[in-house]
């Protein structure tokens, strides 16, 4: 049996919504009432699951809820999931900035976290005082930092500017010493949250790589939180998939993965007009290639766009169904259109008909499709405007190096060589 | 198969009395390091650095002089009036900015707070030993008046009581971290609690003898001045450096009875609170 780094135990996390303070004290007097009478916390037993999209019944919600898991030593463990699905919360339970409501963690080492990296730098004073600060808050010991001193302002890449306030830096400069000071810790175990969102691409790239070092060479312990699939795919060898703040999928990074891109398909992928009218269309879904509803794909999956629509007689030879998909920046992806006298119907004029937009094309972005049936710059019989909508994740591919640069709307393979 | 080694457990629950003094001491660092960026961003941008903290009590003391001292007529026990001020001042300021500073660390550091764990007395302990750097530099100016008196006018005569002023501040330190650190566990939650400081804090000056000599206070209000453990303080360090005045060695023993308690009280519930204050804050 290998030796675990961290084991959580029934790990809920209780938040209440709303105003704190209003009514805070009577909770409290009735708390410590329950207390005293030796009772349980009667606030514990409320509360709803953390979803933020519906309005709940209580004031109290689970931000997490009876968690368990076992983190072996030298893993590096992605923790992903949606918005709010319980990922930072966790974190901060585990660097211990705020406690469980119930269960408890069990640690075997020091556990150094980097949360945000330049919490705790002073603006005023300059880059030498502030890794000692940052340091320290971190909790090394002065002669450990002067030790590493060297090695940290040669990561950062900031040395010219190392006896200038930090006010003086660009935000750049700032994340890439906050970053060093933080990955030469000596730490057992490092807890990294979203670190990696600011700094130019060749920072990113350091970053990971020290973090790789960390898990992989030098054998300890990485918690890692992040909205970079790539990254997370890169990184990690296990995963944690959160949702609603219950554990969906612990294991294999890989398919943690692939867990949290087939799940969290919300409302957007499938319109449906219950009143089926004449010539207007009535139904719309995107699937995968084995027809289940999808929000969320692969770079390199097919993607399958569902149509049902009524059309009398009179149109059929003259209107084409369209549709065009859209990026998030507006940008018209492509338009296909297909003559609907091309297809099968039934007796009542009623099309089904499917779409397959091949795989390894669209970039990883959001896409919204508009959907319409029309005569060729003439009319239009139904429109409707980004109906729905669907992801290409970043996984597996090379993507994540780019983000945040316009890497363009397709991929095309194009074929290089030398002449 | 070995038993699986754990070097620590985060509960839900911990023990009232779970301090971690030697997690502390291992933090040490941290604290020189605060106590320096306090001493650096004062200074950081002014032209005329620690000047600045001569003003205030010079100020203070002369608007003192001139309003309970000639417009009030109070008694200083015959002490030359600018001395018994400024002593008054002096000791005072650094409690009250320990005091005030304290009961706001949770608010003051909730973005440090929130990111990254280190034990939290650190804060508060930082707030007290930056304090001292400004009252060194106050104090040295009490001192230059006091030789002035002593040698000069020869108007006062200081005794061998001077030697215990390092108590004297390790008991006001002792006695604003623990208020302050009670006071900043309750306004995490209960911001109203800010407002009745700021004004409990004024009211506390005028119930400790910083602008009269307790030999002034008529017998019937004088048990006020003894619950206050400031009291025994101010009285003390007055009847050493001014040799005047009434002193009571055993008030001050009393005055570190209470200070010892409110201390203990004080760690308790800033440990209690520190652990969960983020979600309040």
């Amino acid at each position: 049996m290998k030796n675990l780094a961290i084991k959580a135990e029934n790990i809920s996390k209780q938040y209440r919504l709303g105003e704190v303070g209003t009514g805070t004290l009577s909770h409290d007097l009735n708390r410590f009432w329950h207390k005293l009478r030796g009772n349980e916390d009667p606030y514990l037993k409320i509360g709803e699951s953390n979803d933020r999209s519906k309005k709940g019944t209580s004031d109290y919600v689970w931000s997490l809820r009876e968690i368990n898991f076992e983190i072996i030593q030298g893993d590096a463990v992605g923790i992903i999931g949606r918005n709010g699905a319980g990922k930072s919360t966790l974190l901060k339970l585990l660097s211990k900035v705020t406690k469980p409501t119930t269960g408890s963690f069990k640690v075997n080492g020091r556990i150094a976290s980097l949360l945000e990296v330049g919490t705790g730098f002073n603006p005023e004073m300059t880059g030498r005082e502030n890794i000692y600060l940052n340091g320290a808050i971190l909790g090394m010991r002065r002669h450990e930092i002067t030790r590493k001193f060297d090695e940290i302002v040669d990561f950062s890449g900031v040395e010219r500017y190392i006896d200038t306030p930090v006010k003086r830096y660009s935000s750049g400069m700032y994340v890439r010493l906050a970053f060093a000071v933080a990955a030469h810790l000596e730490s057992e175990i490092l807890i990294v949250d979203e670190v990696l969102a600011v700094g130019d691409s060749e920072f990113q790239k350091k970053c990971l790589g020290k973090m790789g070092d960390v898990s992989r060479g030098e054998g300890r312990t990485v918690l890692f939180v992040s909205h970079n699939l790539a990254a997370v795919q890169t990184l990690c060898n296990k995963g944690i998939m959160l949702e609603n703040g219950l554990i969906k999928y612990q294991g294999d990074a890989k398919r943690a993965l692939d867990f949290y891109i087939s799940s969290g398909n919300s409302s957007s992928n499938s319109y449906n007009d219950a009143n089926k009218k004449i010539n207007t269309i009535s139904k719309i879904q995107i699937v995968d290639s084995n027809y289940n509803l999808r929000n969320n794909f692969n770079f390199n999956e097919t993607i399958k766009f569902l149509f049902d629509f009524n059309l009398s007689s009179e149109y059929i030879d003259k209107v084409e169904f369209g549709l065009q998909v859209i990026d998030q920046k507006e940008r018209v992806v492509f338009s296909n259109n297909k003559k609907t006298s091309s297809f099968l119907r039934d007796l009542n004029n009623d099309f089904s008909i499917e779409c397959i937009v091949p795989k390894s094309v669209l970039v990883p972005n959001s896409y919204k499709v508009t959907v319409a049936l029309h005569i060729p710059n003439v009319a239009y019989i139904s429109h409707l405007d980004e109906v729905v909508t669907f992801n290409i994740e970043e996984t597996g591919t090379d993507f994540y190096q780019y983000s945040g640069s316009d890497y363009g709307c397709v991929f095309l393979e194009c074929k290089w060589g030398n002449r | 198969m070995s038993e699986q080694q754990w070097t620590e457990e985060i509960k839900s629950h911990d023990s009232l009395f779970s301090i971690n003094i030697k997690e502390v001491w291992s933090y040490r660092d941290l604290l020189m390091m605060l106590v320096k960026k306090e001493y650096i961003t004062f200074y950081k941008q002014t032209i005329l650095g620690p000047i600045w903290f001569f003003v205030q009590p010079i100020l203070t003391t002369l608007i003192y002089v001139l309003l309970f001292g000639q417009i009030a007529k109070l008694s200083t026990d015959g002490s030359p009036q600018i001395a018994f001020y400024l002593s008054g001042i002096t000791l005072w300021n650094y409690f009250s900015e320990c005091l005030t500073k304290t009961s706001s660390v949770f608010k003051d550091n909730a973005a440090v707070m929130g990111k990254v764990y280190f034990p939290r007395l650190i804060m508060p302990l930082s707030i007290v030993v930056s304090g001292l750097m400004k009252f060194a530099i106050q104090f040295g100016l009490f001192i230059s008046v006091i030789l002035y008196f002593t040698l000069v006018k020869e108007s006062i005569n200081p005794n061998a009581w001077v030697l215990i002023t390092p108590l004297l501040l390790l008991l006001m330190a002792s006695f604003s971290l623990g208020m302050g650190m009670i006071f900043s566990a309750l306004t995490t939650k209960y911001k109203d609690l800010v407002f009745l400081l700021t004004f409990g804090i004024q009211l506390l000056m005028y119930a400790t003898p910083v602008v009269y000599s307790i030999a002034s206070i008529p017998e019937k209000y004088k048990w006020i001045l003894i619950a206050n453990p400031l009291t025994g303080i101010f009285e003390c360090f007055r009847y050493g450096f001014l040799g005047s005045g009434s002193f009571d060695p055993s008030s001050l023993i009393m005055s570190a009875g209470i200070i010892t308690i409110i201390l203990i009280i004080g760690v308790v519930i800033f440990n209690k609170v520190e652990k969960s204050f983020m979600d309040t804050v």
